[in-house]
């Protein structure tokens, strides 16, 4: 893991549930934006599972437990996905929320990854 | 001022377009999304220690996985519709709520018992306290979404079908 990396990716996952949030509670339904930043927090994630692989042979050990860590970046890609489907499905302003909701988990996620990577000594 | 003309435009639209409503509508959503991700968290969590560290705390450790289960259950049942899901919503988060607290009584009273973690330790404090406050809320939620209420509506609706 990538510290600058792991933070930018934070900052846009909690950007993009707070985003969400708002417009779900201002009554509009997925849209572009909502459903767009999402994908954002996808693709960073994609980012960085190639960057969770290719670290340890540059040296950058995780510290933690690495398939701790390899169950919360899996879990955290289907996030989301599922997000997203749910919006497609139905378009209401609930489902904004929800796309919120599941980008804030990844955040979180993201998190408690970045835990086990560096500051676990045992 | 010309941007509130849009939003109630928006949210008068919304409003309106909601003749047939499954149980779960409006915020009753969220709450089952937030379901969905504590099923994961649980299912992950329980996965992990029961691959690499299961001999350690044998009964923590099931406990884990059944509550993950039963995590998964209520997600679904939150979501489908009838009569025994709704009966299965009730049982599964009554389940939870009941786990919740004895086991958090229990981790505060006597932390020998549970040295390791459950998601259920200390009232779910390592989640947030989310495993304390969602089956609360579900119940809560339950409780005003009778099944009676949305079969009459689904009755309502066969009755305008016929007619």
């Amino acid at each position: 893991m990538i510290e600058w990396f792991m933070w930018v990716q934070l900052a846009v996952a909690v950007a993009a549930g707070l985003l969400c949030i708002v417009l779900g509670f201002a009554g509009r339904p997925p849209s572009d934006l909502s459903n767009g930043s999402l994908v954002l927090v996808e693709l960073l994630l994609i980012v960085q599972v190639v960057v969770s692989i290719a670290a340890p042979a540059f040296g950058n050990l995780p510290t933690g437990n690495a398939l701790e860590f390899g169950v919360y970046l899996f879990a955290a890609l289907l996030v989301p996905p599922a997000a997203i489907f749910w919006a497609l499905l139905d378009r209401s302003r609930w489902s904004t929320v929800v796309l919120g909701v599941g980008a804030l988990a990844v955040a979180v996620m993201l998190y408690r990854m970045f835990q086990i990577w560096t500051v676990q000594s045992a | 001022m010309s941007d509130s003309h849009v939003n109630t435009a928006d949210s008068a639209e919304s409003a309106t377009s909601s003749p047939k409503r499954p149980r779960m509508s409006g915020v009753g959503r969220v709450l089952v999304a937030v379901y969905a991700v504590l099923a994961l968290a649980a299912t992950g969590r329980s996965f992990l220690q029961i691959a690499t560290k299961y001999d350690e705390a044998p009964l923590a450790y099931t406990l884990s996985a059944l509550a993950a289960v039963v995590y998964i259950v209520a997600t679904i049942a939150l979501i489908r519709q009838g009569r025994v899901w709704y009966r299965v919503a009730w049982a599964t988060l009554a389940f939870e709520f009941t786990g919740v607290l004895v086991v958090g009584v229990l981790s505060v009273l006597d932390p020998e018992l549970f040295p390791h973690d459950t998601v259920w330790s200390w009232f779910g404090r390592g989640y947030v306290f989310i495993p304390l406050v969602l089956p609360a809320l579900g119940m809560w939620w339950l409780a005003k979404h009778r099944p009676d209420a949305s079969a009459a509506t689904s009755g309502d609706l066969t009755r305008t079908d016929a007619a």
